[in-house]
């Protein structure tokens, strides 16, 4: 399986929640990740792309197993570590870590900016006392914060300064992986900036490898080296960064891209609308965006299509490509 | 838009100055404000977290709490008569009549108690002095004018068993059921996703214009303001910093601060690479710097930025609050 220099091997990653029916004992599954497949090398940026409830939270967090998928692997360097015991896990946790898309609530108000960049440290044995200390020093000014910072609390800073301190927990255990869960939406554009701009020199300098989870296109694609485009717990399209903006293949990728906002005024124009409604999860083998597809046709209702290479690395689901 | 620049503006508001004072001080969230809206235009009020925009909106309404806020200098003319001054039994009739506003979370607006029906009915019912049965009739009618299916059967729905697009619809529906002549759109779009932003979008600037009412939509999103508005405001720390229409404001910018708004947004044209950022953050409210407000982050600053905050005409109708807008951007 590690032959090759893949950092990240998600296959066939499934995450179920059960809903109780009503009146009934069953349980009505609800597909939240229902069978991604990816894979990530070292020093790669991939973009998890999609709308509200699309799933690329819960995949995000099931890769690091901060909730427990359902099924399906997930290897890290080669191991399996949908298998990993506590222990095992514990030793592993180092290398992998998550960024928080709301910088309020990812941090403990009644612990020091020391405290929380410091936890990490002290829990895996890396660092005690003055070593700490020192060590937090030189993490809070590696993402752009003054040292005495360590002495204060989170409610003394900004959305954007929050935001950095969660970047410096994420990095204090020199990590190869990091999972980023939106980490920019809830920031004002010109401190947006600011923090991409952070995350790629980091990458750059700390050698990381990123799964840059957003529901913002712009954002994702100016981070990413490959795009994933989610759509109701599945993968329908994934390509490199620029192959898929330039040709997007299937029709819910070219509509996502024709709704984002535009500053040039004389980009602006009419645009196919989406039918609203997200339609109740299917039961049967239609294609999962069939119900609001402008291009639907009889096909799609009763074969559901596969991820397939079209061509350079790009893939996609879809029987009707344009 | 430019023959309507003629008429009289159906909102005009001048100087308008808003405080806080709370127990750790005195927050200046509006300062000098003026701007005026033309009957049958789009109007962006655009700006970061705290820069004052939604309190601006608020006051048209003169929805903001006192204490602990207060109006402490300016005036809100609609239809030429002042806002501030009317009672408060004529400010009601104001509201949803004349002027109607929606907001950003349409679940936190809407009564999770009453269907969707009988909430719009009530407004129509409160101010058209309607009988049910007619009110029920204007209701379907609105639904159907912003686009929900069977809207019958939509009626009687709870605002929970619609998705978010579907409840900024009824929000939409029902604001407007009385045919007011100005809408107060409060970040519309921002908890939905982008395919249903650029629905409710195209639906706001279509009931615009079958209605010829005019409206405010304030945003944090530049992108939004490009899609539907005429002329665009774009406010900093409680101030306008530059105003004028939107050809001029996107392509012709003359202000450091609007021009570090644009060029901070990803654009899906541009290859990879680092994003232009402004440095620092946004002023405190209680602390802000002297002389203009956003020199301690500008890129063009010189000495006599710290002296004072002057507005400049750029041209017939655009405006800058920028000592070095010749020089900008």
């Amino acid at each position: 399986m590690s032959q090759n220099n893949f950092l990240l091997e998600v296959q066939d990653l499934k995450k179920y929640y059960y809903k109780e029916g009503f009146l009934t004992s069953d349980k009505i599954p609800i597909r939240a990740v229902n069978g991604i497949s990816f894979s990530i090398r070292k020093g790669e940026t991939l973009g998890l792309v999609g709308e509200s409830g699309c799933g690329k939270t819960t995949a995000g967090k099931s890769i690091l197993r901060l909730i427990e998928p359902t099924s399906g692997q997930v290897f890290f360097k080669g191991q399996d570590i949908v298998r990993l015991d506590r222990e095992g896990m514990r030793k592993l946790r180092p290398h992998m870590q998550f960024i928080f898309q709301d910088p309020y609530e990812s941090l403990n108000p009644r612990m020091k900016v020391e405290e929380i960049v410091g936890e990490g440290l002290e829990v895996h044995r890396v660092a005690r006392g003055k070593e700490k200390l020192r060590r937090v020093s030189e993490l809070l000014e590696k993402v752009g914060l003054h040292p005495q910072d360590a002495q204060r609390y989170p409610h003394e800073f900004s959305g954007g300064q929050r935001q950095r301190i969660g970047i410096a927990r994420a990095i204090s255990l020199n990590p190869e992986l990091i999972v980023a869960d939106e980490p920019v939406s809830a920031l004002d554009v010109s401190i947006q900036a600011q923090i991409l701009n952070l995350l790629m020199d980091l990458r750059d300098q700390l050698g990381l490898t990123y799964l840059f989870i957003s529901h913002d296109l712009r954002v994702v694609k100016y981070v990413s080296d490959r795009i994933a485009v989610m759509y109701m717990g599945k993968i329908v399209e994934m390509a490199h960064s620029e192959d898929l903006f330039k040709r997007p293949l299937h029709h819910y990728t070219q509509v996502l891209l024709k709704a984002i906002p535009k500053l040039d005024l004389s980009q602006i124009r009419e645009r196919p609308l989406l039918k609203e409604e997200h339609p109740s999860p299917p039961s049967g083998h239609e294609c999962l965006f069939q119900a609001r597809c402008p291009h639907s046709r009889e096909k799609c209702q009763t074969e559901e299509p596969v991820l397939l290479d079209e061509g350079e690395d790009h893939f996609v689901a879809c029987h009707f490509v344009s | 838009m430019r023959q309507d620049l003629q008429k009289n503006p159906l909102l005009e508001i001048r100087d308008l100055t808003i405080h806080f004072f709370t127990e750790e001080g005195v927050v200046r969230a509006v300062e000098n404000v003026s701007f005026e809206i033309y009957p049958g235009e789009i109007l962006g009020l655009v700006g970061e977290s705290g820069c004052g925009k939604t309190v601006t909106g608020l006051s048209l309404l003169r929805l903001i709490p006192i204490p602990p806020g207060r109006v402490v200098n300016g005036d809100i003319l609609f239809d030429g008569r002042s806002l501030l001054n009317l009672e408060e039994k004529e400010m009601e009739k104001v509201r949803g009549n004349d002027i109607a506003m929606i907001f950003q979370e349409p679940m936190t607006s809407l009564n999770p108690v009453f269907t969707i029906g009988d909430q719009i009915m009530e407004a129509i019912i409160l101010h058209q002095r309607l009988d049910k049965t007619e009110a029920k009739k204007k209701a379907i009618e609105m639904l159907h004018r912003v686009k929900i299916s069977s809207p019958e059967k939509r009626m009687d729905s709870y605002p929970h068993q619609l998705s978010g697009g579907m409840r900024q619809r009824a929000m939409i529906a029902m604001a407007l059921s009385c045919q007011p002549k100005l809408l107060v759109a409060d970040e519309p779009t921002t908890a939905l996703d982008v395919t249903i932003q650029a629905q409710i979008l195209h639906l706001i600037k279509e009931i615009q214009g079958e209605m010829g009412m005019s409206v405010i939509l304030i945003t944090h999103d530049l992108g939004v303001i490009s899609e539907i508005a005429d002329r665009v405001a774009v406010m900093y720390a409680g101030r306008i910093f530059e105003y004028g229409p939107i050809e001029a404001i996107f392509t012709r910018m003359r202000n450091p601060y609007t021009y570090g708004l644009m060029r901070s947004i990803p654009q899906l044209t541009e290859t990879r690479g680092r994003l232009y950022a402004i440095p620092g953050q946004v002023p405190d409210p209680m602390h802000l710097p002297v002389g203009c407000k956003f020199h301690p982050r500008c890129h063009m600053m010189i000495e006599d930025c710290k002296k004072g905050e002057p507005m400049f005409q750029v041209n017939g109708d655009q405006f800058s609050r920028c000592i070095r807008w010749k020089e900008c951007c």
